[in-house]
């Protein structure tokens, strides 16, 4: 392999070189679904991930975290190859993932009592990161007695805890409403602020995609391959309504339409 | 059903009482227990009613389906024969020994005390089982198959097997309680944690557990609830099996009586004994179904959804 030696900056967050995924390898349900990903996110960057779904996204974020080896190509984190999953990139799913017998405050805390922490500890450090989601008043509740939201608030603070320096988040407001989903974005890119780890937010909203990205990654229907990379320099806080968002909002809609299409057209072929 | 809750809201009626131990009534809920308890006796009466009345027509006979009202009558005279513990004793009439109350009792712990012993042997030995399986690739490979190969087999096909290991007394019976249960437990625990959401495995790996983290801290609790709905499915199973292996190997239980009332034709007390087996049975149930919700607090309810269609 070409691309063994940790010869890239320590001081990137990630670098993706050649990397693919495919799922099933080498079996007669073999499919892939991730080609050809050569990628560099800086730390403190907050990259977006914007595709038809289906093309790759989710795979490519467990590559980075490490849950999955990928089957081409390599990826590096701050000069270190990615093999196994580890603490400095924490994942966030799009359905709540939070323990159901665990007080949130003990959801938060359980990387720490894995590590062995004591409970005064584990307390101190859930108290901390539920005060930065504006949740610390709901410590000793229950998951299940928390709405959609606070939920996954409480999962942002819990990959906080673990002070990563890549915050990788699958769709994490797809679930929610609108209007919850707008004061998630605003609660979010405070606490990317505050943290200073790097951001790579996977959704198939534009707006969304508008609203959060310093760049965004565009991919092509499956096997996803990166179509192309779009800057957005907008300063922040950001008008949403703007001349340049919607030309932005233009923009992506388009380069988006015709993998949709060739998404759409591939599903057809294999059901016809 | 719901007419009736909407009228005793405990909240609402206890508001509007004074008296100390009503109010300590209503806030355990208790009329929510007596509503209960109300639908259970109803539910029976149903039972036994329909009974009663097709011996009234004369469509029951007595002599082969007494009603309930004559094989619960002669407590005294049915309990006698639950006597067995002491009747095989050199020297001991059927008039010595225990009262009818005494024997039904020590009959009746006995039993129990079986099927007990024999549920916590099989959910200890199937939930680890269970977990060693998935845990180590050696064990599916070595264990799995054999135990699928032997989960089809009747629990009556192992009474042989019993009597020749255990001889008579308890342990024939335990032994058969376990087996029973414990191929098609162990399947169900597998089930169980191949069912666990990977997203919860993913977050814990995430966070840097190893793989016996992961199974301490995400697998075991997350199967907990499935395990006890299993275990709740399987009590009457043990129930069930634990009468066949009294008729047999054991010197005395529940399910010698019934083997004694079929040898001495005494359908009243065949009724008597399968009333009682179908009383422990419910407490047994109610228990576990008391722990369910004690221990696994985080379950929403969804039979008060379906119940809200
Ligand atoms: N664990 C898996 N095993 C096999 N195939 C998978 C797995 N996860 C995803 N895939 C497949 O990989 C492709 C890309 O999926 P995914 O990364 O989830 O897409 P996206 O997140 O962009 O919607 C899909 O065809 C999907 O069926
Ligand atoms: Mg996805």
């Amino acid at each position: 392999m070409a691309f063994d030696a940790p010869h890239f900056s320590s001081r990137t967050a990630v670098v993706c070189r050649g990397a693919g995924k495919t799922w099933a390898a080498g079996t007669k349900r073999a499919h892939e679904a991730l080609r050809d990903v050569d990628l560099d996110i800086a730390p403190g960057e907050f990259v977006v991930f914007l595709g038809p779904s289906g093309c790759g996204k989710s795979t490519l974020l467990y590559l980075i975290a490490g849950l999955e080896d990928a089957t081409d190509g390599a990826i590096w984190s701050f000069g270190d190859k990615v093999e196994t999953p580890s603490p400095q990139r924490s994942l966030i799913f799009q359905e709540t993932s939070l323990f159901p017998w665990l007080t949130v405050w003990q959801n938060v805390s359980f990387g720490l009592a894995i590590r062995g922490a004591s409970q005064a500890e584990r307390r101190r450090v859930a108290a901390e990161a539920l005060q930065r989601v504006g949740l610390k008043a709901a410590m000793d509740k229950r998951p299940d007695e928390l709405s959609g939201g606070m939920r996954q608030r409480v999962a942002v603070a819990r990959a906080l805890a673990m002070r990563p320096k890549v915050l990788l988040m699958d769709e994490p407001f797809a679930a929610l409403d609108v209007q919850t989903r707008a004061r998630m974005q605003d609660f979010l890119l405070d606490v990317w602020r505050d943290s200073g780890a790097s951001v790579l937010f996977v959704t198939h909203h534009i707006d969304e995609a508008v609203a959060l990205a310093d760049r965004v990654v565009v991919f092509t229907a499956r096997p996803g391959r990166i179509k192309t990379i779009v800057p957005i320099d907008l300063p922040r806080p950001r008008n949403l309504f703007s001349r340049e968002a919607e030309a932005l909002r233009i923009q992506l809609t388009d380069l988006l339409r015709d993998e949709v299409d060739r998404a759409f057209a591939e599903q057809e072929a294999m059901t016809a | 059903m719901a007419v009736v809750e909407r009228d005793v809201r405990p909240s609402d009626a206890a508001a509007g009482t004074s008296r100390p131990a009503a109010r300590w009534f209503l806030s355990v809920g208790g009329i929510d227990w007596l509503t209960k308890a109300w639908w259970t006796c109803l539910s029976v009466g149903l039972f036994a009613g329909l009974w009663e009345l097709l011996w009234a027509v004369g469509w029951a006979d007595p002599q082969l389906l007494p009603p309930p009202h004559i094989f619960l009558s002669d407590f005294g005279e049915q309990g006698k024969f639950f006597n067995t513990a002491t009747r095989w004793q050199v020297g001991q009439s059927m008039g010595e020994g225990p009262s009818a109350f005494e024997s039904v009792m020590i009959t009746v712990a006995a039993t129990t005390m079986r099927v007990f012993v024999g549920l916590v042997i099989a959910c200890v030995l199937a939930i680890s089982v269970g977990v060693a399986v998935r845990y180590w690739h050696v064990i599916d490979k070595l264990v799995l198959p054999t135990v699928t190969l032997l989960s089809p087999v009747s629990p009556i096909a192992w009474l042989p097997v019993a009597i020749f290991l255990f001889g008579i007394g308890n342990a024939p019976a335990i032994f058969m309680v376990v087996v029973a249960l414990f191929f098609h437990m162990v399947l169900a625990t597998i089930a169980q944690i191949d069912s666990v959401s990977p997203n919860l495995i993913n977050v814990a790996r995430t966070m840097g557990a190893s793989k016996h983290q992961i199974y301490g801290r995400v697998i075991v609790p997350a199967i907990l609830p499935g395990m006890l709905q299993v275990l709740r499915m399987n009590l009457f199973g043990a129930w069930m099996v634990v009468l066949v292996a009294e008729s047999t190997g054991v010197g005395y239980g529940m399910g010698q009586v019934i083997m004694l009332a079929r040898n001495t034709f005494n359908p009243s007390l065949v009724f008597f004994t399968i009333a009682v087996v179908g009383v422990l049975g419910f407490g047994f149930d109610w228990l576990l179904r008391l722990a369910q919700r004690r221990i696994l607090y985080w379950l929403p309810d969804t039979q008060e959804k379906l119940r809200g269609l």
